[in-house]
């Protein structure tokens, strides 16, 4: 698998939230993505990028391309902050649970949009969620 | 941060998004439409996020708190414009919206609310 170095954004306020979903939609088209994948993967990417900027006090995004043995091309998502951490991550990933005042849909929604999704989280020490999206 | 613009086309107060929206404009919009309604008196509202390219759940929670709130004052909202990619992504995201009222345009929208729609184009201005 060959993974490129893709570009790594700050995420410290609300407008990063939006340039991270532009910079998750450029990648997605430069791919060749269909409307309907960009569509899912964008917005996976703003709850995502919502739950680094409200939940992990901020943090930073990388989008990068990637490659797959057989030569399915897709788009790698990978939020990062050094907040709190999540102490209950199956509780986390539970539809419509919340440790805010949303709806519960953040993690589980944009685990269910992407192809892979993968959550690493120390209490104390921070998140990283990492998510791909294949080209079909 | 932007602020949405907020029109009114005679009891209907048109809400046209053309930004990005991050989530203080998506809350000052809320704020904004609640005063509009009583200043107005109107009685429906109409969002149309035909420029929208992504709604997710706090957008979409936004159109639902934005419909009971409006409902309380007396007016029903109407989300018009919903793109395809929009609609496949939000049932898979697990936000129905269940409560909110959509129409595929601004002109459906306009009739579900019952409002007048304006009579202007070929002969219009001349008929009898």
């Amino acid at each position: 698998m060959t993974t490129p170095a893709g570009d790594s954004v700050p995420i410290a306020s609300n407008d990063d939230v939006v340039r991270v979903r532009q910079l998750v939609r450029a990648a997605a088209a430069a791919a060749g993505m269909s409307l309907v994948d960009q569509t899912k993967i964008v917005t996976a990417a703003s709850e995502l990028a919502r739950n680094t900027f409200v939940h992990g006090g901020g943090g930073s995004a990388r989008v990068e391309p990637v490659v797959n043995a057989r030569g399915r091309a897709g788009v790698r998502l990978v939020f990062t902050d050094t907040g709190g951490g999540i102490p209950d991550v199956a509780q986390a990933l539970t539809e419509g649970w919340t440790s805010g005042g949303g709806l519960g849909l953040g993690l589980p929604g944009a685990r269910r949009l992407a192809d892979e999704f993968e959550l690493e989280t120390e209490v104390g020490r921070g998140t990283t969620v990492t998510v791909t999206k294949w080209i079909r | 941060m932007e602020r949405v613009p907020i029109l009114k086309i005679g009891q209907v107060l048109l809400v046209s998004i053309q930004v990005d929206l991050q989530d203080q404009t998506v809350l000052a919009l809320q704020e904004d439409l609640a005063d509009r309604i009583v200043r107005t008196g109107a009685r429906g509202v109409i969002i149309d996020i035909t420029a929208v390219d992504i709604v997710d759940s706090f957008i979409g929670r936004m159109f639902a708190t934005i419909a009971s709130m409006s409902r309380l004052m007396d007016a029903e909202t109407v989300v018009v414009g919903m793109r395809p990619a929009v609609a496949i992504t939000l049932v898979e995201l697990g936000l129905s919206l269940g409560g909110v009222r959509t129409a595929l345009d601004l002109e459906k929208g306009m009739r579900l609310l019952g409002a007048p729609l304006p009579a202007i184009g070929p002969g219009a201005v001349d008929s009898p």
